[in-house]
């Protein structure tokens, strides 16, 4: 089954090319190539996802390989689902290119036989490995989206508009989109810690264990609090809300991959394999 | 063999008097299609008429008598004597004839070049032909592969994106910030005509609420009647602020009539929400420093003319690409006009017939291996001597009929019969 992710990597790879060749020959052939690979290769993934789960009884998270594999999964899903209601081909060579390259990751990543470990076989894992996936794969959009923000408002402040420029959104557009992903993925990303907590007290006697994956996550959620305290309360927006919600993102990269592998910790691993 | 003529002026080669002279409206131009009908030597006819141009698109088999019966039924048609106009218009046959129509069509040849409103004038054109029924074969199949070169010109080429006057780069500008325009409140300061224009062009867009702040009221207070807005005192400029979206100024003040403090006092209360200034001043009103401000965008007469030259030569660069899909379209186009021609058919369906039954013979053979050389080449002859015998009527038939009837019409069918043509 492994070579079912090598594939859909390859497929991801090609979408992410053709998102980056419509954006500079602005052929409609690219983008609808592009179009057609990334459910293709979604498809692919939940093949792979479903089969593990099947033979190991439980959601595929418990090695770097099937961590990032799930990510990249997620990440395809929640941009194909934002691509509804966000018009904004641009942001798919962002996406796209990081689906890419977490796919590729998982497919060239050796797949290990993980131990069986009981305690994490829990309905509460399962559902805050999930919640926190997807909110970190909106993060993912809406630090693509401040790029796009800080690209298109240098160009409309400087004067000297790149060839970006009328590929873009406007910046009110890109402002509120980048918002909408961020209230999102904040509110599961809350979902995701509680249960986490839950699961923490049930099995450990307690909500926090000072493991340094949970501090980051807390450090993470603290982050988006404020960025979203900040726009209710004296309307941070703009070029402001595009840097924290890149920042954000960086702060989500560390806490997923950077602890893993530099701090310890009980989240280590699931992705240091 | 058929040809396909263009004959027409436009704003190169007439003036506007001559233009506006031959020019038809929607009613007039299905008479003169009934008219065009009636003459023998044009097969089909497709018309178009706008301010800048009066084309007239059609095929013929004779086309120096098509050509002259057009021009003396335009002249009647007019009331305009043929020697007031002949030397102004211009004649295209075949591949020049197709790749001006496509020119046309992709806003190549406009006086603003990249121009949208030219497309849906040809298809306004396109549909009363169809409706008069002087379109066919020829000329529909021209007209579609138009519209799809059109399309692939705006949407592959940048020729459309960028306005090419003060007032529009300026709209352009506040819906790059702003994404639409509706609701959106301005502060109109002083008045000028390039102010008034923007102003307009912002009413076009639904824009809300218009103040109008001017150094005398009354003056303020007619522009604000003009908009159905409302009229402020200057003084009054700094609490507007704290609602405008975008403000347009344009007063004759030696100094700054807005200034950094002003601004950055107002963004606070406005909860940093973006505010778009153009200053159509000269001396400038507003201070461009204000363009430093987080959320708050400058921009004066200098640098919406310079998005203005800037456009403008994008629109050159981009004319350029279009150029070569229009090239591209024409071979695609003068190959279909070739295949219109019996001899090239009766060869396509030949090769295809043979390459069908090549195919069957493989498979067949591949399941019967028992059969000798000698048995194969005996059912190779008898397939290719079922090919000459089913082609043979077919044959005769489209080479007499080149002699007479609707040749490319005939042809047409043939080929979608036997997908010649996969597109």
């Amino acid at each position: 089954m492994h070579e079912i992710l090598s594939i859909a990597a390859i497929a991801y790879v090609l979408s992410s090319a053709g998102s980056i060749a419509h954006l500079y020959l602005r052929k409609d052939v690219f983008l609808n190539v592009s179009r057609i690979l990334l459910p293709l290769a979604l498809i692919l993934q939940t093949i792979w996802i479903g089969h593990e789960w099947i033979a190991t009884g439980r959601v595929p998270v418990f090695s770097l390989h099937q961590v990032v594999a799930v990510l990249s999964w997620v990440l395809a899903g929640v941009y194909l689902g934002s691509t509804i209601w966000l018009r904004m081909p641009v942001l798919g060579v962002f996406a796209t290119t990081l689906t890419a390259i977490l796919s590729l990751i998982a497919a060239i990543s050796p797949s290990v036989q993980v131990a069986d470990i009981k305690p994490f076989n829990s309905f509460w894992v399962f559902f805050h490995v999930i919640a926190v996936f997807i909110g970190e794969a909106f993060f993912a959009l809406a630090c693509g989206i401040g790029i796009m923000y800080l690209i298109q408002e240098s160009a409309i402040k400087s004067k000297r508009r790149g060839f970006l420029f009328s590929r873009m959104s406007s910046l009110e557009t890109l402002d509120s989109a980048g918002y909408g992903c961020i209230v999102v993925g904040f509110s599961l990303l809350s979902v995701g810690l509680v249960m986490g907590f839950v699961y923490a007290r049930i099995t450990w006697g307690r909500f926090l264990s000072w493991d340094p994956k949970e501090v980051w996550s807390v450090i993470t959620w603290i982050l988006y609090a404020v960025l979203i305290h900040e726009r209710l309360a004296v309307g941070w927006r703009g070029r402001k809300s595009a840097i924290m919600a890149i920042v954000g993102f960086i702060v989500v990269l560390f806490t997923f991959f950077g602890v893993n592998f530099l701090l310890k910790g009980h989240h280590g691993g699931f992705t240091r394999i | 063999m058929i040809d396909i003529v263009v004959l027409g002026l436009n704003h190169k080669t007439a003036d506007i008097s001559l233009r506006e002279c031959l020019a038809f409206s929607a009613d007039q131009t299905e008479y003169a299609l009934e008219r065009f009908r009636a003459i023998d030597a044009i097969e089909e006819m497709v018309m178009l008429s706008t301010c800048n141009r009066v084309e007239l698109i059609f095929s013929s088999k004779s086309q120096a008598i098509a050509t002259d019966a057009a021009k003396q039924c335009l002249s009647e048609l007019k009331a305009i004597d043929l020697a007031a106009f002949d030397s102004v218009l211009y004649k295209y046959r075949n591949e020049d004839a197709v790749r001006h129509v496509f020119r046309v069509a992709s806003s190549l040849d406009s006086m603003v070049v990249g121009e949208p409103q030219i497309l849906g004038q040809l298809k306004n054109a396109y549909r009363l032909a169809t409706i008069q029924k002087t379109s066919g074969v020829v000329l529909n199949r021209l007209m579609h592969k138009t519209f799809s070169v059109a399309k692939r010109v705006r949407t592959e080429t940048g020729i459309g994106d960028h306005a090419v006057s003060i007032s529009y780069a300026a709209i352009e500008l506040a819906k790059k910030i702003f994404g639409t325009l509706e609701g959106k409140r301005v502060l109109l300061i002083g008045a000028g005509e390039m102010a008034e224009l923007a102003v307009e062009h912002l009413i076009r867009n639904r824009c809300g609420e218009i103040r109008v702040a001017n150094r005398t009221l009354e003056r303020a207070i007619e522009m604000a009647r003009r908009f159905r807005g409302q009229a402020v005192g200057l003084e009054e400029i700094s609490e507007s602020l704290i609602h405008a979206d975008i403000v347009i100024s344009s007063t004759g003040a030696s100094g700054l009539v807005v200034t950094r403090d002003q601004v950055k006092a107002v963004m606070r209360p406005r909860r940093n929400k973006p505010i778009f200034f153009i200053d159509i001043a000269v001396p400038r009103d507003v201070d461009p420093e204000i363009n430093r401000l987080s959320n708050a965008y400058v921009y004066d007469i200098d640098d919406l003319q310079g998005v203005v030259d800037e456009n403008v030569q994008d629109r050159q660069k981009e004319a350029c690409k279009a150029e070569r899909i229009i090239d591209e379209a024409v071979i695609q186009f003068r190959v279909w006009m070739e295949s219109l021609d019996a001899v090239p058919t009766i060869v396509s369906i030949r090769q295809k017939l043979e390459a069908i039954a090549d195919g069957e013979l493989q498979k067949t053979f591949h399941g019967l291996s028992h059969l000798t050389d000698h048995d194969r080449q005996a059912i190779q002859k008898m397939t290719q001597a079922m090919i000459n015998k089913i082609l043979h009527e077919p044959t005769q038939y489209l080479r007499r009929n080149g002699a007479m009837g609707n040749m490319p019409a005939q042809l047409d069918v043939v080929r979608k019969l036997f997908h010649l043509d996969p597109e």
